[in-house]
């Protein structure tokens, strides 16, 4: 077995650049928040119907994707896949940063942001919201500790690589289960209410997570021109094939589940034939672009040769994801709530109407503002550590890789 | 002591009269039938714990005298409370609202207050990240604005809308020293509970002239609510969830 | 005469607050003719903080209203009438919480909800008449017992 040798990120003006336009983004994110911390709520697309708009779906995308991302490192370490070990030190700091990147939108989006030690200090334990918070923190002590243990130089430390691993897996199952409880054990709301929201939102992050991870990666090898292996990238992009598949069918399930109900089914047909928004993105956004379209690249004959299906497939899943996280969260308030079951109301405080909602500039401002500071955690923590292998040519990372890679070669040469 | 003008002087000299207790003692006896505190003191101003773990403040809504061109409810509530709502706004406070309901398949009409139902399991109390979503112990649910930190969580979590979170600023003028309120935190119906603890009603119970509203101890079985819940048949929006409401109603579509 | 004393009060307090930031801490305003604070001066001054925390749970959690060491009678004692005769709202640097909170630089939590000026009643709600109608006790117990019929 080769030994896989790390090496601190290079390049100088590409890196200052690349931190450059992230922190531009950043920045534009901050101001925005100070905008609307400013003025109050009133300056965003939110109301008293749809309390959580565009920044909840940033947020919650990428903190169900930061439990995904690690997922890498899990495969390596816990289920002993030699192909993904070396990618495992990226997989953990990605995954930190992913999540801080969600943590952050999710903060400055609070009423109150400057009580963030209220936050910290005052816990209701009945409260899944609290329980999340609990598990957010852990999370980052987790992969950190995982991370040291990986990279530390001492066999009395190594050894306990897999322990760790398992540690860190559990721990991002237990994470996401959380988060799909929050909308998950929402009693009153017609579109939530769903036990099968927990698994869905694994099923989600696997998928979403290894997407960003992916497209990371390769950017972040692209653009300094670290050897990448076909193999590799198209095995992992077959295994997104397989996440993406699971992601659909849970979906389906509750939807479905929803369907059977005659409680439920005004909800189920505004969302899936309502012709409005939330419709077009679950069949266009999550089903077509992020679901069918990905799947048909990941398992394409050309994603054995080339990055570009692979890359492509990242982004549509990254795209259907939030066009997904929109229909859950958004699609969800703006169903109206049900008191009276079957009966047609109204009031001078808009009961019984579809609640509209338009993102604001600065919701989504704040919103990219997360996912880049994801990037720039990532690209900063690759320059400072070496979590960045050498190659990732498939010779390198696993020789049964390079072999299929060869007899595809072979063929074509054939 | 019954007087609506106090002198100024009487105004001025507060602190004192209030610490001889002739005041306190002067309404005693008069309260002390209505309500005792926790410890057995009267209810009262008086600095002393008015909530009584005894005790379940609820209401009953007669919504077969309630109409449907009648708001005062809502009108005294905001007038007690301090909050202002644009009929449709999607932004402004609310903390009672009257809702028409109609049912498609029979015609039949009807309108009907609806406010913070006061759970006994509510779902906004637990969902609370930080435990400023509360229920007294005497079953008043509200919102401690001290450690809300605006996450919007028990609005997502409430099956009957109704809290509202605060999107702007509060002009000085409009506050209102019993019911404060703010940017950035979530607010609701707390049935009026500076009144409550003073052995007052609750404003909107006040203010219905049709007498449709009933204010009082659920668990009282002498008290007037407990004994028209025992000979009428109410209802609960919404039973199904079994939170076991403090506000019932005679009759719901 | 009593109205007249207090203004001249007042206004040492105001007046005695900037000549003395020099050397010493701010002094808080105080209307002495209404009664003696809770607590000595530097007492209050190391202690308010948590009076007002305690008082505030005591009220959310088990109803303490009015009494001596309320949050409206904080008010009332330590209005400060500014040009037009008016108590002061907290935007101006005269209120009695931003005297000593604007010279130590505190920011305090209070204002964006609680009302920053003395209003008629509150804080004097031992003495205050109940509200709108219900002025007859007998009339009230008769209605929790009974009911509107």
């Amino acid at each position: 077995m080769k030994r896989i040798h790390y090496s601190l990120l290079e390049g100088r003006a590409g890196y200052y650049a690349a931190l450059l336009v992230l922190g531009a983004i950043i920045g534009t994110g901050l101001l925005a928040f100070w905008y609307m911390e400013h003025y109050g709520h009133i300056v965003t697309g939110m109301t008293n119907q749809i309390v959580w708009g565009m920044p909840h779906v940033f947020a919650v995308f990428l903190i169900v994707a930061a439990s995904g991302v690690l997922n890498v490192a899990s495969i390596g370490s816990v289920f002993d896949r030699k192909a993904y070990k070396p990618l495992s030190r990226l997989s953990a700091v990605m995954a930190a940063a992913v999540l801080a990147g969600g943590l952050m939108i999710l903060v400055l989006d609070l009423g109150r942001p400057d009580r963030l030690i209220v936050a910290m200090t005052y816990y209701n334990f009945k409260s899944i919201f609290a329980w999340n918070m609990i598990l957010y923190n852990g999370f980052f002590a987790v992969v950190l500790l995982y991370l040291f243990v990986q990279m530390s130089r001492s066999f009395a430390v190594q050894k306990y690589k897999k322990h760790a691993g398992m540690a860190a897996f559990l721990w991002r199952l237990i994470l996401t289960t959380g988060t799909g409880s929050i909308f998950g054990w929402l009693v009153a709301r017609q579109g939530y209410d769903l036990a099968v929201f927990a698994p869905m939102f694994i099923a989600m992050s696997f998928s979403f997570g290894l997407a960003i991870f992916l497209l990371l990666m390769m950017a972040l090898y692209r653009a300094v021109g670290r050897p990448l292996g076909h193999g590799l990238v198209n095995r992992l992009g077959r295994l997104l094939g397989v996440f993406v598949a699971v992601a659909a069918y849970f979906v389906a399930v509750a939807h479905l589940t929803n369907l059977y109900a005659p409680e439920h089914q005004a909800y189920e047909k505004f969302i899936l034939a309502g012709g409005n928004i939330y419709t077009w993105l679950l069949w266009g956004g999550f089903g077509l672009i992020g679901t069918a379209l990905p799947l048909f690249l990941l398992f394409s004959n050309a994603a054995r040769r080339s990055f570009a299906p692979v890359a492509w497939a990242s982004l549509l899943v990254i795209l259907g994801g939030l066009a997904l996280m929109y229909v859950i969260i958004i699609g969800g308030q703006a169903f109206p709530l049900v008191m009276f079951p079957g009966k047609e109301v109204s009031s001078g405080f808009v009961d019984g109407v579809i609640n509209s909602y338009t993102p604001s500039l600065p919701e989504i401002a704040l919103g990219l503002a997360g996912a880049a500071l994801a990037v720039a955690i990532t690209v900063f923590a690759a320059r400072v550590l070496p979590i960045l292998p050498r190659s990732l040519a498939d010779d390198d990372v696993d020789p049964h890789l390079a072999r299929a890679a060869d007899v595809v070669e072979l063929k074509k040469a054939a | 002591m019954t007087d609506t003008s106090l002198s100024g002087k009487a105004r001025r000299d507060f602190i004192k009269a209030a610490l001889a207790t002739g005041g306190v003692l002067t309404l005693a006896p008069g309260l002390m039938l209505l309500t005792t505190g926790a410890g057995g003191e009267a209810a009262a101003a008086d600095g002393k714990p008015a909530v009584d773990p005894k005790k379940r403040w609820g209401m009953l809504i007669d919504t077969t005298k309630c109409t449907d061109d009648c708001d005062k409810c809502v009108s005294a509530c905001k007038e007690e409370n301090g909050w202002q709502a644009e009929d449709g706004s999607l932004t402004d406070v609310q903390w009672i609202r009257k809702v028409n309901v109609k049912d498609p398949a029979t015609g039949f009409a009807m309108s009907l207050p609806v406010m913070c139902q006061h759970c006994a399991n509510p779902p906004c109390v637990d969902v609370c990240p930080t435990g400023a979503s509360m229920q007294r112990v005497d079953g008043i649910v509200r919102v401690d604005m001290h450690i809300c930190i605006g996450c919007r969580y028990c609005m997502m979590a409430c099956p009957y809308k109704a809290r509202s979170f605060v999107h702007e600023d509060i002009p000085e003028e409009r506050k209102k020293p019993h019911a404060p309120m703010g940017k950035g935190c979530v607010t609701s119906c707390d049935m009026c509970a500076h009144r409550v603890d003073v052995g007052q009603i609750p404003a909107c119970v006040e203010a219905c002239d049709k007498g449709a509203m009933m204010f009082g101890d659920l668990n009282d079985p002498n008290a007037g609510i407990s004994k028209r819940l025992a000979e009428i048949p109410t209802y609960e929006i919404r039973a199904d969830l079994g939170l076991d409401l403090g506000v019932r109603y005679t009759r719901l579509p | 005469m009593k109205a007249g004393l207090k203004t001249v009060m007042l206004a040492l307090a105001v007046m005695a607050a900037p000549a003395l930031a020099g050397d010493v801490a701010p002094k808080v305003p105080i209307d002495r003719s209404k009664g003696e604070c809770v607590l000595p001066g530097p007492e209050m001054r190391r202690q308010h903080m948590e009076l007002l925390k305690h008082r505030r749970d005591a009220t959310m959690y088990d109803g303490v209203r009015g009494g001596k060491v309320a949050f409206a009678a904080c008010l009332n004692c330590h209005a400060v009438k500014g040009d037009d005769g008016k108590p002061v709202t907290v935007k101006s640097p005269q209120h009695f919480c931003r005297v000593c909170h604007d010279y130590t630089a505190v920011k305090v939590d209070c204002w964006s909800c609680h009302v920053s000026v003395p209003r008629d009643g509150a804080g004097k709600q031992a003495l205050r008449p109940p509200h709108r109608g219900a002025t007859d006790f007998a009339a009230l117990k008769k209605y929790l017992k009974e009911g509107r019929k």
